[in-house]
């Protein structure tokens, strides 16, 4: 039976909310399949306003997969603004997709995709406004299952109790093998109802259904144990890893929203995975091994991308883009082809001992010299090398005196705050560096109108990480060190005025902290927080950080103990049963080497180091170069 | 440099689109047409494309006005068919001419405006219909950016007319037929719009729609002297050039 749109209640709301259009759909290569041409519909959600949801490339790229897929539709939804959201509950109009507007609730499947745990209290907004029961237990055939993914995912217990399930990885493949099992259940007519569904997704190890498992618990609040409570339900669930990229090469049909989004370009992933081995960096971990697309594919795409979009950016997209093995190839490549068209191209996260000055002007041949942007993460030498970012000092300085003398005038550096083992000077070290960087530029060009940005966010430990087992630095802590940098770039006549500086307090970083770490029984405060009226806490302008305290206290969580304390190597950790291909004994291995100040190799370009996850995951580093070339194409 | 006069038409639920939205959709729909826009000179070089008294964010228009400059001469109803399908649909392209000599802006002296009242009761609409053409002067306030404003609102209105017609979008909701009033207002400043009159139907009778109005501008153009009738503004473009035929309106779609 056809699932009525909701659009006409809707859109009597519309004129009194702000920006309307983010709710209207309507895309330029959107989809809206027949309710009944397909017997399998995801809904899939990112879980933040539309202007960050729409460029998200996770979504996107799975969106276009499963309309492609024969029997099968998927249509998006994003978090509605409070205004929209009060007037919905007043109006009783549901959480609804943006494509054809249909009622959220109706679908086989809501897939989320979470890039931050920030965004977990806007997936119970989301459930609230569906009617869709908070709790899985509390769920009945009609609903549908709530399935996460994303980076978060890989520990999703904070949200175990609302999700029926989690994929960890990459979600191409999966996200075919999980329609097919549910096309499949449903034709048989539903057996066993959904805890079969479930039962045959959990049975593979591919998809994780936390109520399959129990959490035991010591005396002391410590894990003793996470196991499965049904026989055929495996001891760990396993990450997917898509092998070839070129096979993949979505998006092919790039949405091109109307409203105002936070990326306008269209973007290519150039490589996935990233083997460079900073200690920090929980994407890094995750994604190994690094394969790369080819040129030749990433030519090919860009070229449709454009055509497709009418973008007039593009933005070859990695974890740290310079290290393809073709990039400057690619890049020479592209700014050939769209040589006087307007057309610029962006490479975000580019390594100071990656960039080339040949780069950084293929990049700027079609636009403005505007500003180039590095990330030492680390304030110190000692500090670099604890968190394996191997930049040295004369590294940085010679890559901005190249950059300035060829004309650019604006650097932004990056840096973490709170980082393991971190001392005041190493913090203050940061200083020192952008009023270095700041004196090579003004040698380089004779010229004092020379800026530098400093960024510093809060570190927060990850899992899967080598820092997994870290203490988080307290929020006064960091709070003390921001305030001592801040002082020691203003108090300097000499160079306060050239250097930018751009952080936040210290407290959001410990919410995040709580959440990344977190177990189960974190779940009761975004519970908490929620029903106190939380929602996007990725905004500074609606995160409260005494709304969470506040939370945790009358759930009895002790906020201390899932941040700022470090845990032994033999503690059961929440996310143990999860199985991202990382060997434990080297992780645990290389936080000792973190410790001592231990550097480690990429695996690309040295022997392998044995981080497990190659030979777990039966998968391998794919890297070029290909020693192919982008041919020229007639541009419009 | 050609440059080439666009009317099209925001429809349905993309007239929540906003003039910033339009604007970037018009660029990348120029693009993916593959029309060679011209560019401005300098640091960060711009498209020609410049846009004529946009209608506000949710009200649907049947007429509204860009101009591009294009660097090769190009076929005006090629354009329209190529731009036309290069904008989401909603967004509809329904007539294209080459520009003659004179501004575009300096033609569209007044609109005509569909203003639909879904649940209004048609009698009190007619009584305050009446009392506001009556009235000298009806003065208004709206928030603007600056602060609130006071102006008049009765001078701009050319003429106002009260009929009935079905609801067009929130049908559902409601049902049954609706007031739609019919307003010809000039252009001024500061501009008039569906509304201040709205309001000012509020301040001389307290009139007062229950929800929110569906405004749709129907046309807008040079009000010919003798016959009192709002003309098209690009005929005197097709007078001038030869390129431009006299198309179609374009389908005027309702909802």
């Amino acid at each position: 039976m056809p699932v009525e749109s909701i659009f006409h209640r809707l859109e009597a709301l519309l004129p009194k909310v702000q920006k309307p259009i983010q709710y209207v759909g309507g895309e330029l290569n959107s989809t809206v399949k027949d309710w009944d041409s397909a017997d399998v519909r995801w809904a899939l959600m990112y879980p933040d306003a539309y202007e960050v949801g729409l460029p998200n490339q996770g979504v996107a790229i799975l969106y276009e997969i499963l309309n492609e897929l024969p029997g099968t539709l998927a249509e998006r939804t994003y978090a509605v603004w409070p205004d929209l959201e009060e007037l919905m509950r007043a109006e009783g109009v549901p959480q609804f997709t943006v494509d054809a507007h249909r009622p959220v609730r109706a679908f086989d499947v809501l897939g989320v995709s979470f890039s931050t745990e920030l965004g977990y209290t806007n997936l119970l907004t989301a459930l609230d406004l569906a009617g869709i029961p908070m709790l899985a237990v509390d769920r009945g055939d009609d609903d549908p299952i709530v399935l996460a993914g994303g980076h978060a995912a890989f520990n999703p217990e904070p949200i175990a109790d609302f999700l029926d399930a989690a994929v960890l990885g990459d979600g191409e493949q999966i996200s075919i093998a999980i329609s097919e099992v549910i096309r499949e259940w449903k034709a048989e007519g539903r057996p066993g109802g959904r805890d079969e569904l479930l039962m045959r997704l959990a049975e593979s190890g591919g998809v994780y259904v936390p109520k399959f498992y129990d959490v035991e618990y010591h005396a002391d609040g410590r894990i003793k144990r996470v196991a499965p409570n049904r026989a055929d339900v495996p001891w760990r669930v396993h990450k997917h890893t898509v092998m070839d990229l070129d096979e993949w090469p979505y998006p092919k049909k790039p949405l091109v929203p109307l409203a105002e989004t936070v990326h306008e370009r269209f973007s290519v992933e150039i490589f996935r995975g990233c083997t460079r081995g900073c200690r920090f960096c929980q994407a890094g971990m995750i994604t190994r091994p690094v394969r790369e697309r080819s040129i030749t594919t990433i030519g090919a795409m860009v070229d449709n991308g454009i055509k497709e979009s009418g973008f007039n950016e593009v933005g070859l997209l990695s974890l740290s883009s310079a290290d393809h093995s073709e990039i400057g190839e690619v890049a020479k490549g592209l700014a050939d082809r769209y040589e006087g068209t307007n057309t610029s191209l962006s490479l975000p996260s580019t390594r100071v001992d990656a960039f080339n000055i040949d780069l950084a002007n293929e990049f700027s041949r079609n636009g403005r010299r505007s500003g180039l942007t590095f990330a030492p993460e680390g304030g110190s030498e000692r500090m670099r090398k604890v968190i394996n970012k191997m930049v040295t000092e004369e590294d940085l300085i010679r890559t901005v005196t190249t950059a300035y003398s060829q004309g650019w005038r604006q650097v932004k550096l990056y840096f973490m705050c709170g980082l393991p083992t971190e001392q005041d000077e190493d913090v203050l070290g940061i200083a020192d560096l952008a009023k270095k960087v700041i004196q090579a530029g003004r040698e380089a060009t004779g010229s004092r109108d020379i800026r530098c940005t400093v960024s510093i966010g809060g570190f927060v430990p990850k899992p899967h990480t080598p820092f997994q087992w870290a203490g988080q630095a307290d929020h006064e802590t960091v709070d003390r060190r921001l305030k001592a940098l801040r002082d020691a770039l203003r108090g300097d006549k000499n160079y306060g005025r050239a250097i930018g500086f751009r952080y936040h307090d210290g407290k959001p970083s410990i919410v995040e902290g709580l959440l990344s770490r977190g177990d189960r029984r974190v779940g009761a405060v975004i519970r908490n927080v929620w029903e106190d009226g939380g929602r996007f806490d990725g905004w500074s302008e609606h995160f409260s950080y005494e709304r969470w305290m506040a939370a945790a206290e009358k759930a009895g969580i002790d906020v201390d103990w899932y941040t700022t304390r470090e845990r032994e190597e033999n503690e059961v950790l929440p996310w143990d049963h999860l199985d991202a291909g990382l060997d434990r004994e080297w992780l645990w291995q290389d936080w000792q080497e973190a410790i001592s100040g231990g550097e480690v190799e990429d695996c690309r370009w040295t022997p392998c180091y044995d981080c497990g996850v190659c030979p777990t995951m039966g998968t391998e580093i794919q890297i070029g170069p290909t020693g192919r070339k982008l041919l020229p194409l007639t541009v419009v | 440099m050609q440059r080439l006069r666009v009317r099209y038409a925001k429809r349905g639920r993309l007239r929540f689109t906003s003039h910033r939205d339009i604007s970037r959709a018009v660029e990348r729909a120029v693009r993916r047409a593959g029309i060679p826009v011209a560019y401005s000179a300098g640091f960060s070089p711009h498209p020609k494309i410049s846009y004529a008294g946009a209608a506000p964010t949710g009200v649907a228009s049947e007429a509204e006005y860009l101009e591009i400059g294009v660097t090769t001469p190009c076929d005006p109803a090629q354009v329209r068919q190529d731009l036309d399908e290069s904008l989401p649909s909603g967004l509809d392209v329904l007539d294209v001419v080459e520009a003659g000599p004179g501004g575009l802006a300096d033609r569209l002296e007044v609109s005509d405006w569909e203003v639909r009242l879904p649940g209004a009761d048609r009698e009190l609409a007619e009584v305050a219909v009446e009392k506001f053409l009556a009235a000298g002067t009806v003065e208004v306030e709206r928030l603007t950016k600056k602060g609130p404003r006071r102006f008049d609102a009765r001078q701009a209105v050319l003429g106002l007319t009260v009929s009935e017609g079905a609801e067009r979008t929130a049908a559902q909701v409601h049902g049954g037929p609706c007031v739609i009033l019919r307003m010809v207002v000039r252009h001024m400043t500061p501009a008039v719009r569906p509304d201040d009159v709205l309001t000012g139907l509020r301040l001389v009778a307290d009139f007062a729609p229950p929800v929110p109005p569906e405004v749709t501008r129907l046309a807008q153009g040079p009000l010919d002297a003798s016959t009192g009738a709002l003309a098209d503004p690009l005929d005197l473009d097709r007078d001038t050039t030869r390129g431009g035929e006299a198309g179609p309106a374009g389908e005027h779609v309702a909802g």
